[in-house]
């Protein structure tokens, strides 16, 4: 592990890095604005067209920083890292374990139960500061969602896993309305989960705060060695990072969600950050996005326990660890992935 | 893992021959582990291992017959206290870094 984990954002057009010494120079309009040791940084991601000098970016391969690009309407791009870290070995019981039926469900089995638990639990928090309107509408899901974990346990084949987990997910996005606050939502509604492109404010926050944390668990897991694009749960298709789709089932509601909803019930994001391309495709506008990478960032420095590993972590590292916990289970030194859990 | 903050202040004697080039050399392997503060102030986060490696070059540039070297370790309630006035201030290289 490195110093820091990091990441350096770029989001103004036409940015320049270069390396000076073992710093990440960056220049905007001619005007130095910032220097950043190398090892403090554990990933770059470009938001929009920024040049890095070769001498930067070999730097970055060298000491495993991954370099991402995202066109400007936030889709991802490329992603350019060095050889692939990590050894051949566990790549190898990966795909083994990833041809094999039954191993292939236990993982995809803990995966869910993991997203469905964390997804239960940021309801029953938001539950608790909810308007009363809502409480018993939310106490509903909860339950729901209660339900669909004992039946997760039993499931027998990888269908039946992915149908308990749509319905899962239907009934926990059924239930964002009740979570959008009067006030401070004003102008917001949410009515079910559209993408590529999202064609409502709501939709362009989530899709974008996924894309980012897409990133962050392709990242830990090439980082342990594991290939981000053979999954358990999600289907193998070219382009697609499917491991990476795995890893972050647990973290799209305690982190993006969570995040979402703070910014839109607090009033910091308001509709008219955002505009409508012509295609119908919503975007946040500039400095709404700036804004919302600072929370992001901010976010993922909050404390939170690893009930599993027993130590105080962030939810930046939380990936990463559990990326680790993923590669000891593939290896056999796990009988089963623990998924992380957030507490009641 | 515990990581250090380390305050390095140096003086360096640039009227002898020598004395620019080392300047520039200890700046550099200031800058090389942490962020300028001040002109000859830098505030390092690094790891016990790093910071082996950094004070063993800083020693080994700089003059003892003409210069002064001087290290402040803070801990990290005492690093986050600090106050800021004025200009430049400087990068936080733990907090979010978008530009």
């Amino acid at each position: 592990m490195t110093t820091a984990l990091n990441t350096l954002f770029i989001t103004v057009e036409g940015t320049r890095l270069n390396k000076e010494g073992e710093c990440v120079v960056v220049t905007i309009q001619d005007e130095k604005k910032a220097e950043v040791p190398l090892r403090h940084l554990r990933s770059v991601v470009c938001l929009s067209r920024a040049w890095l000098t070769p001498e930067l970016m070999e730097s970055c391969i060298e000491s495993g920083i991954h370099v991402s690009f995202f066109g400007v309407t936030g889709r991802f791009l490329a992603r350019v890292e060095g050889v692939p870290g990590g050894n051949v070995l566990l790549r190898r019981q990966q795909f083994r374990a990833a041809d094999d039926a039954a191993r292939t469900l236990e993982l995809a089995r803990a995966l869910v139960i993991g997203k469905v638990s964390n997804a239960r639990q940021f309801i029953l928090h938001a539950r608790r500061d909810a308007e009363a309107a809502h409480a018993s509408e939310l106490s509903e899901t909860a339950k729901r969602l209660a339900i669909h974990l004992r039946t997760l346990e039993s499931v027998s084949d990888l269908d039946a896993l992915r149908g308990v987990e749509g319905i899962a997910a239907r009934d926990y996005f059924e239930a964002f309305p009740a979570l959008l606050k009067k006030g401070g939502a004003e102008g917001f509604s949410f009515e079910g989960r559209n993408r590529r492109p999202p064609r409502d404010p709501m939709n362009a926050l989530l899709s974008f705060g996924y894309a980012l944390l897409l990133q962050d668990c392709a990242g830990a897991l090439s980082g342990v060695g594991l290939d981000p694009a053979v999954g358990f749960l999600h289907e193998e298709r070219p382009g697609r990072l499917s491991l990476a789709l795995d890893l972050m089932e647990e973290f799209r509601a305690p982190v993006v969600d969570r995040l979402v909803f703070s910014l839109v019930n607090r009033g910091q994001l308001k509709p008219e950050d955002f505009r409508t391309e012509f295609a119908g495709a919503v975007l946040l506008r500039d400095e709404a996005r700036k804004a919302f990478l600072v929370a992001y960032q901010t976010a993922k420095q909050a404390k939170v326990r690893h009930a599993f590993l027993e130590q105080e972590t962030t939810w930046g590292m939380a990936p990463h660890l559990q990326a680790l916990l993923l590669a000891r289970t593939v290896r056999g030194e796990l009988d089963a992935y623990p998924p992380f859990a957030m507490h009641g | 893992m515990k990581k250090l903050t380390v305050l390095i202040c140096y003086d360096v004697r640039v009227s002898d021959s020598e004395g620019p080039r080392r300047l520039r050399r200890i700046a550099r392997a200031c800058r090389d582990h942490g962020v300028r503060v001040q002109f000859s102030v830098f505030e390092c986060i690094l790891e016990p291992k790093d910071w082996v490696v950094l004070r063993a070059r800083l020693l080994s540039e700089f003059d003892a017959a003409g210069d002064s070297l001087r290290f402040y370790f803070l801990d990290a309630d005492t690093a986050k206290r600090t106050e800021h006035h004025g200009v430049r201030l400087p990068l936080d290289v733990e907090g979010p870094l978008i530009l």
